[in-house]
């Protein structure tokens, strides 16, 4: 016998997932149309509402940084696709773009800034919209080369298996790139996205209150409104922006990555038995609403059309790797050739014409006292945060506590420190060489102890039923069990901390609050000072020896180390 | 035969606290005595606890009543004649086969010299001369498993632990690194004076052990214990080796006794209630043919089957189970013999093994049938996994629910008496386009 159910229809056309995701949408839509309204003002309605410290106005200026920041994400992944792409598929392209992938890592984020607020600003004269594309290509060089790093490891890696699956299924290129390649390298690229949406937080401030030269723009967003109280020496309103940061960093973690990672657990190749599945609630929204199932089933028949449209391969043809032809080699090592030596002569020319050898040796000088923090500052960060990182990995319900708070720590930008930075230096009459060094680590640190966490938490049980079993404690423990087991992931972590606290030196070696400004002689500095006057020979100088040392240092110091690391001290 | 105790345990009782503040019974009336000279088997199935009680005999964990005396004082933490020889191995990568084996002595802070000499010889007696300065993963899996046993040896404990040492490791080297250790054994050249031995291998547990514990699940208690008094070294194709396998096997497949009013999560159970394996259809269907066809025409002795099929009891206990709930087979002293409609099942076509397969998930399984009578009553046919989830919750733990529920979703796909929807969390009737 059938139950007679009143409203069963309702109940069929709407879920009560369904309500939540309808707000959720419109919301969206209405915060897009809100947010995207002042991009074709004119650039002169900036200097007529000038920005205001009024906690009333952040809602706004945080969804026009959140916009940004999108924007900027989208950006960087239509880049990595593309680049990364092209880098893995092509033998001949990849031995140039992956060193060129490499240097930009290397190049400081202000560097970018410098050099392009002009071209930029040119594109669309006398209106914000340049601004706004200056202000989210600058979050896009804070994101896009790891997430592009990442995506080139995992093409380089699918399993060979399944590769051969897709040949003999004779998949066009098309369809094997979206039906294999991204589903397999998904995984590893959110996990970048998160980590390349801290690094855009970190940078908040530099992207909207663009300061290079004559040129002087104060974008609305959460960034100026940092840098407007700090011109201010307003602490309220600098406890205004750390929670609006709080809430738009949780907001980004419910309504994007928790469920991107819920979701991209399904493309995980070896799936860990036992291992937690992860959950998000804005996922199961998404999937129990039958508004956002149809959303997604047109978009899937769209992929869907374009991997029919596309014509694949052709049976009978037997497929002969053509070898490829040795005059079209000799052409693009003649192209290659070509544009390093332009790009030589060049160098040459802006450097020996406006600078002098003294110049150099003494940016050398400074680079090699940036040099000096950084790895004091790392070795610092490692004393402090490996033992706590073991600690808390050994014991998963801290780890889950101390993740997220590390998280949210990662994206604070060092600028929302100064106040603090410089009142101590200038109160105790403080050396800025040492004290203002912590805050190129204060964002960065991080990253050690993430790894550590989870090299720790990846001790196998029976491992350490050994240890206590043999009674091994103490500082015999620390040196042959607990150091070894999260060394590969500590040198992970270290490189990822080295690299950012070079990038940070450019924020961290000239603090300001208010009219009072402290500086610490360095590279960074240099680099900082030579942004403000607008003096692009020196930028070009102070970056190009900044990317040089990073560079220098990765290839002779942590990239052997790492090799060593994984090769000995990797748990199978 | 000497009998000085080197370990008891007393009424021993060992239990997790659950989430929702009940517990979670893992063992009970745990008596045990470890005499010198003996190796002692703990033999059961996954999940029996046998692992746990050696946990509390390392000192690794504690029990929540009863206690563990070692030479008559009790034990409360890692004990200094106590060592353990793990499932997984579990070396140290970083380190070499010396400075594995060496790490015991180190943390006893011993003198170098003394260091290297009790290595060597540990290293020396273990058959492991050469591989010094190898690292583990150099090694094959018997000879990181020799490292293991060396690591244990060296720091002269009284007793050995092995956690299913031989488990890892293919036939061929599992038979030789068992021999190789009977033979040191019953030669005496080891310090250790008695071991404690856990497994799943009912030939394994007659070949090594001296007095073999079977264990029960739900909770984990001794089922009963077995004299095993033949001489080393022991012939696996004496009758009365046979004899005593075929004796334990039907020992481990016995219904339990009076099981009413006590937690009942063992199939085969009545009601929603019980528990539910992980046993794929593939097992189920693959296992009814092989004891179809010859040479065991319907009729099967475990043993036999057993080493024909290469499963361990850990896998084809469960299998064996699962086709008596669903009256393919009854397993009766040590034997699985199939019924009229197991044998139909296997001279069936594809299709129609789906349909008897539904037949007897409906019938058989009250879970099945239940969720079938929700979904067929709904207007709708479909229904949340939650309200499932909800219910056995009722009878058994978070885990073990979604387990069951696993399992039945598992089978009522083959057998297409219901449909599931993984990403909605739903059940339906018929299948999503």
């Amino acid at each position: 016998m059938k139950r007679f159910e009143r409203y069963v229809f309702l109940r069929d056309l709407a879920s009560r997932w369904d309500m939540l995701a309808f707000i959720v949408v419109i919301g969206l839509i209405a915060w897009l149309g809100e947010t995207s309204r002042g991009l074709f003002a004119p650039l002169s309605q900036l200097t007529r509402t000038p920005l205001s410290l009024d906690p009333s106005h952040l809602p706004e200026y945080a969804a026009r940084t959140t916009f940004r920041m999108l924007v900027g994400l989208a950006v960087s992944l239509l880049f990595t696709l593309t680049y990364a792409t092209w880098a893995a598929k092509s033998e001949r392209a990849g031995k140039l773009l992956v060193p060129i992938l490499d240097i930009l890592q290397s190049v400081p984020i202000f560097g970018f800034l410098s050099v392009t607020v002009v071209f930029f600003l040119s594109l669309t004269p006398g209106r914000v919209l340049g601004a706004e594309f200056e202000s989210i290509f600058v979050i896009f060089t804070s994101q896009a080369w790891n997430m592009a790093f990442s995506f080139y490891q995992s093409l380089r890696t699918v399993p060979t298996e399944l590769i051969e699956a897709a040949e003999s299924f004779r998949l066009s290129p098309w369809m094997r790139f979206w039906q294999l390649e991204v589903p397999f390298a998904l995984p590893a690229l959110i996990w970048n996205m998160m980590l390349s949406m801290s690094g855009g937080w970190f940078f908040v401030v530099a992207s909207e209150s663009i300061n290079v030269g004559h040129t002087d723009i104060v974008l609305p967003g959460v960034g100026s409104y940092i840098a407007l109280a700090i011109a201010q020496k307003n602490l309220v309103a600098i406890g205004w922006a750390i929670l609006t940061m709080l809430v738009v960093i949780l907001l980004y973690d419910q309504l994007l990555f928790r469920p991107l990672i819920a979701w991209v657990d399904r493309f995980r190749v070896e799936q860990e038995p036992g291992a937690r599945i992860p959950t998000s609630w804005a996922l199961t929204m998404m999937r129990r609403s039958k508004l956002i199932h149809a959303a997604t089933v047109a978009f899937h028949s769209g992929v869907l059309w374009t991997s029919r449209a596309i014509k694949r391969t052709d049976a009978t043809v037997a497929p002969v790797v053509a070898r490829p032809k040795r005059s079209l080699d000799l052409l693009w090592v003649s192209l290659v050739v070509l544009a390093v030596v332009l790009g030589l002569w060049r160098i040459v020319v802006v450097l020996v014409s406006h600078t002098s050898w003294k110049e150099a040796m003494q940016v050398t000088g400074l680079a090699f006292l940036t040099m000096l923090r950084v790895f004091f500052l790392i070795g610092l960060a490692s004393l402090i945060w490996v033992p706590i990182g073991v600690w808390v990995g050994m014991r998963p319900r801290a780890a889950q506590v101390v993740q997220p708070m590390a998280q949210f720590l990662a994206a604070f930008p060092a600028n929302l420190l100064f106040p603090i930075a410089v009142y101590g230096i200038v109160t105790w009459k403080l050396d800025p060489d040492i004290f203002l060094s912590p805050l190129m680590i204060l964002g960065t640190q991080w990253y050690i102890l993430f790894n550590v966490i989870a090299g720790a938490s990846a001790i196998p049980t029976e491992m350490r039923y050994v240890t206590a079993n043999l009674q091994v404690t103490g500082w015999l423990w620390w040196r042959k069990v607990a150091l070894p087991a999260v060394l590969p992931f500590y040198v992970t972590g270290a490189i990822t901390a080295s690299g950012g606290s070079w990038n940070a030196a450019v924020v961290a070696e000239l603090a300001s609050w208010g009219s009072t400004q402290v500086r610490a002689r360095g590279l960074g500095a240099y680099i900082a000072d030579a942004t403000t006057a607008g003096d692009f020979h020196r930028i070009v100088l102070g970056i190009g020896t900044m990317s040089l040392f990073v560079v220098i240092i990765n290839r002779l110091f942590w990239r052997p180390l790492y090799y060593y690391a994984e090769r000995k001290y990797r748990l199978t | 035969m000497n009998t000085t105790t080197l370990l008891r345990c007393t009424d021993v009782r060992k239990a997790f606290p659950k989430p929702d503040g009940a517990e979670l019974l893992v063992l009970e009336g745990m008596n045990l005595d470890l005499h010198e000279g003996q190796i002692v088997g703990l033999l059961g199935r996954s999940g029996s606890g046998k692992s746990t009680l050696l946990r509390l005999i390392a000192g690794l964990a504690e029990p929540t009543s009863g206690q563990v005396t070692y030479l008559g004082q009790p034990i409360d933490g890692p004990a200094a004649g106590i060592a353990m020889v793990f499932q997984s191995f579990a070396l140290f990568p970083w380190l070499t086969v010396f400075e594995n084996v060496a790490l015991g002595l180190e943390a006893q802070r011993m003198p170098r010299a003394e260091i290297r000499q009790r290595s060597l010889a540990a290293i020396d007696l273990i058959g492991l001369d050469g591989f010094e300065s190898a690292y583990p993963r150099e090694l094959s899996g018997g000879m990181r498993q020799r490292v293991g046993f060396a690591r244990a040896l060296v720091v002269h404990p009284n007793i050995l632990l092995m956690d299913e040492p031989f488990s890892a490791l293919d036939v061929l080297t599992a038979e030789l690194l068992r021999t190789d250790f009977l033979d040191l054994w019953s030669e005496g050249r080891m310090p250790i004076k008695g071991v404690i031995l856990v497994t799943h291998n009912i030939e394994e547990a007659v070949l090594m052990c001296d007095r073999i514990l079977v264990f029960g699940s739900n909770p984990g208690r001794i089922l009963s214990e077995i004299k095993v008094s033949l001489p080393q070294p022991r012939n696996r194709l004496d009758p009365t080796f046979r004899e005593l396998v075929e004796r334990i096997y039907v020992e481990m497949t016995a219904r339990p006794k009076g099981t009413s009013g006590a937690r009942q999560e063992r199939f085969p159970g009545l009601g929603i209630g019980s528990v539910l394996p992980k046993v794929s259809t593939n097992l189920i269907q693959g296992l009814i043919e092989a004891v179809a066809a010859a040479p065991f025409n319907g009729k099967a002795d475990l043993p036999e089957i057993a080493s024909d099929l290469q499963m361990e009891i850990d896998e084809l206990f469960p299998v064996a189970e699962t086709l008596q709930m669903l009256r393919f087979a009854e397993l009766e002293g040590g034997d699985l013999k199939l019924s009229d409609e197991g044998l139909a099942f296997a001279q069936a076509t594809v299709d129609e093994r789906k349909h008897i397969f539904m037949r007897h998930l409906l019938n058989y399984v009250p879970l099945a049938a239940h969720i079938r009578r929700v979904l067929d009553e709904r207007a709708s046919h479909s229904a949340r996994k939650s309200r499932f989830i909800d219910e056995l919750e009722d009878f058994m733990s978070e885990e073990a629910a979604d387990q069951t529920l696993r399992a039945v979703i598992r089978w009522a796909r083959y057998g297409e008496a219901f449909a599931y929807d993984d990403e909605n969390a739903m059940f339906s009737l018929e299948n999503p386009t």
